[in-house]
């Protein structure tokens, strides 16, 4: 049994914490924040290529460092906490892993290595309308190897150079790569409720596109690359999720009513040991997904979704007990609270909300009990 | 990250489970009985007697004191493999996890050399008096009193919710001996025979119709001095060694697989939609009893870890009890509504699954208070782990006698 990170990657998690809490403090997030113009942090994002983070997860005969996906998900944790406002999570475990997963070996070699140096931005556009991930959101059709359609919201779609769209071809529904900077691709930016990640429209009128894996398995290999970014995306809920807590304690502490610090009337103790508890019980299915997504077992499905299903819940909690310990202050445009706040809901949606991936996690058990 | 066992756990697992099968009794009817059968009690000692014998009792304890001189990590290995035999009841759990390693760290040498092995080996079992009518979460609330006469000490009180004490040879007691003394300050710790004259034990008549609990009195029980445990005064601090053992035994386990139970029973039932198993505000709820499950399961694996590195495990263990026993409730109160009318019958002959959801809601409150309400338990959660200050307090620095009781 040897359930934890080992000392090689708690350094490399340290040594992640120590560079952001340098380049990344919370006036970088604000700055993004703030300015409608930029999408990201343009600065931020080259130092962390610098660092070699994107290519954590890819292997060393495509450019990555060749480390594996444990090391990933504990940068993945420091970048959640820092709210890093940068298009991480669509460029890597979206558009890296489904170019691991299911890339002609030319299309490995094309673009791995260039995400890996951090010169390409990826992004993941399957969503058309409100609701799930269905077949209903492959209304975009490729004829002849050129895109036509819509896709919204798309995260990083404003910055990315490569998107991989969800689409049919005849009549099938399959995943498709589209160079965003070529012919036939309109970007406009939505403004949503994180604006330190930026979000597309996106609209093809006859855009080039490849396809990515196999004919009329678009669907299934979409899931398949949900089920790697949810387990990503659960180290960084756990991140912000634990800082959040972090700064409801020491906000407890200091602000004191009746005569004594908030932080000792039961009301707040409980609120916190709740944040607490969810943190620790997310923390440990993500655990168990980073095992499996590194492992490559037949549990994935099941641990990815119970990944993201306790990481939504415990950022979710969090942000919003957090912002309540905080009172009149934590409504502030001032105060960092709102930041979490916003974040848990970007990444409580961006790989599919909650409600739906319960719904997955009860089909894989149906699956696993008939098996 | 790694679910395997390293090589060297592997072969101990391998030694476990050998002895095991080789050993473990198989499972009979009268083990159901309970321990207040007299052949489920003595199946219960000779099973302790052989694992003490072949080292597998008390494995992290020096040998010299009965115990198997080994390590963490092979103790949580050992439990691990002996749940999943049938074994008898244990009714060692409190001598051995709290009453017992007490004496280990705070009793006399000659209480030690007198008490520990036969505790180990079964032959003695131990009960903890420490809850009181007027003191359940707030333990340093005992009026139990002890009186110096010469050189005993004569005892007059009572407590309540003793597990085990119903067939217990010997007690921790917690006492109030100077009134005068702020609350914490003027108890101290004795041990004594349950069955010396003065002591009568009465069965809690529990709601769910079972009686695992005793109420203790003690009408003039004479102890001599040299059954303190610890200095006169220092009960209190004798008596936190016991709780933090006792937050290391209690905790984890409950509806670990409850939510395999629902699914089952819903493959059986309609609603006015169709069947149960569709019904999506159910899946719902099995999504989140499983995750919370879950998490449990792989928090107990982090905390094993620790051990397997000889780290010190970290406070997440603190959050088992708090989160199954909700878990057990929600799960019981859930699956009852799904049986609509018949959810109300409890005979295990008529009633879905044996009754087990009845069973769980009829326990699941006393699994929400014993060992730390949920209350209790958020502010030790608070308090400790995330160093909220103690919430103002009107009984310290006040003499016992002064604090206001309501009563």
């Amino acid at each position: 049994m040897d359930f934890d990170f080992t000392d090689d990657q708690k350094f490399l998690k340290g040594e992640a914490r120590r560079f952001l809490e340098s380049r990344c403090d919370v006036s970088v997030v604000r700055g993004v924040l703030n300015d409608p113009a930029r999408s990201y942090d343009a600065g931020l994002w080259k130092a962390v290529a610098e660092q070699g983070w994107m290519g954590a997860a890819i292997p060393e005969a495509h450019g990555g460092l060749g480390l594996g996906h444990i090391e990933l998900a504990a940068i993945a944790e420091e970048l959640g906490r820092a709210l890093a406002p940068i298009p991480f999570s669509s460029t890597v475990y979206f558009l890296a892993e489904a170019l691991m997963l299911a890339g002609s070996d030319a299309q490995k070699a094309k673009w791995l290595p260039k995400i890996a140096a951090g010169e390409v931005i990826g992004c993941f556009a399957t969503s058309e309308r409100p609701g799930a991930l269905t077949e209903a959101q492959a209304q975009a059709r490729v004829e002849n190897g050129k895109l036509t359609g819509a896709k919204i919201p798309v995260t990083d779609g404003d910055a990315a150079n490569l998107a991989v769209v969800l689409a049919k071809e005849g009549g099938r529904v399959g995943l498709f790569l589209v160079e965003l900077d070529g012919p036939g691709v309109t970007r406009e930016t939505i403004q949503t409720l994180d604006p330190t990640r930026g979000v597309a429209k996106l609209t093809f009128e006859g855009a080039p596109a490849e396809r990515l894996g196999e004919a009329g398995e678009g669907l299934a290999l979409a899931e398949q690359v949900l089920n790697r970014a949810a387990v990503l995306l659960a180290f960084e809920q756990v991140g912000g999720a634990d800082r959040a807590l972090e700064m409801a304690k020491s906000y407890a502490l200091e602000r004191y009513a009746f005569g004594r610090p908030i932080g000792s009337y039961q009301a707040i103790k409980h609120k916190l040991a709740d944040i607490y508890i969810k943190n620790e019980l997310a923390r440990s299915n993500a655990y168990f997904g980073a095992w499996a997504l590194e492992t490559g077992a037949a549990e994935l499905p099941v641990a990815a979704a119970a990944s993201r299903v306790a990481a939504c819940e415990a950022f979710w909690f969090a942000a919003k007990e957090n912002l309540q310990t905080h009172g009149g202050m934590g409504y502030t445009w001032e105060v960092d609270c709102h930041l979490f706040y916003r974040r848990a809901q970007q990444l409580g949606l961006v790989a599919g909300g909650a409600k739906a991936w319960k719904e997955r996690l009860v089909c894989a058990l149906e699956q696993r009990n008939a098996a | 990250m790694d679910f395997n066992d390293t090589p060297e756990e592997a072969a101990y697992r391998t030694e476990v489970r050998a002895w095991l099968e080789a050993n473990a009794p198989k499972r009979s009817g009268e083990n159901d009985l309970g321990l207040e059968d007299p052949v489920s009690m003595d199946a219960a000692k000779a099973w302790q007697r052989k694992k003490a014998e072949a080292g597998y009792a008390c494995i992290t304890w020096p040998k010299a004191w009965g115990g198997g001189g080994g390590k963490s990590w092979q103790s949580v290995i050992f439990g691990q493999e002996e749940s999943k035999v049938s074994t008898p009841g244990n009714p060692f759990a409190i001598g051995l996890g709290m009453c017992v390693p007490t004496v280990m760290t705070a009793g006399k040498e000659a209480d030690k050399e007198r008490f520990v092995r036969p505790a180990v080996l079964g032959d003695e079992i131990w009960c903890q008096l420490f809850s009181e009518p007027a003191g359940g979460s707030d333990v340093a609330a005992a009026r139990t009193r002890a009186v110096r006469d010469g050189d005993d000490w004569v005892i007059n009180g009572q407590k309540v919710w003793t597990s085990g004490a119903h067939f217990s040879d010997f007690g921790l007691l917690l006492t109030r001996t100077d009134v005068d003394q702020p609350k914490h300050k003027g108890m101290t710790m004795f041990w004594i025979d349950m069955h010396a004259p003065g002591v009568e034990v009465r069965p809690i008549h529990q709601m769910s119709g079972a009686s695992n609990f005793n109420e203790v009195y003690f009408t003039d029980l004479r102890v001599k001095d040299s059954q303190r445990v610890g200095a006169v005064g220092d009960g209190w601090k004798v008596s936190l060694v016991t709780l933090m053992n006792e937050r290391l035994s209690v905790g984890g386990g409950g509806g670990g697989s409850g939510h395999g139970r629902v699914m089952k029973l819903a493959s059986d039932i309609a609603t006015l939609a169709g069947s149960a198993s569709k019904d999506a505000g159910l899946r719902e709820k099995i999504a989140d009893w499983f995750v919370q499950a879950e998490g449990l399961k792989y928090t107990t694996y982090r905390t094993m870890t620790a051990l397997s590195r000889g780290q010190t495990p970290g406070p997440e263990n603190s959050i088992a009890k708090v989160v199954s026993a909700g878990v057990m409730q929600d799960m019981a109160h859930t699956a009852m509504d799904l049986e609509d009318q018949y959810g109300i019958i409890t005979d295990p002959k008529l009633a879905p699954l044996n009754a087990a959801f009845q069973t769980m809601l009829m326990g699941a409150p006393g699994l929400r208070i014993a060992g730390g309400t949920d209350e209790i338990l958020r502010n030790i959660i608070a308090e400790r782990v995330l160093g909220m200050p103690q919430d103002v307090r009107l009984d310290k620095n006040v003499a016992f006698k002064d604090i206001p009781t309501g009563r």
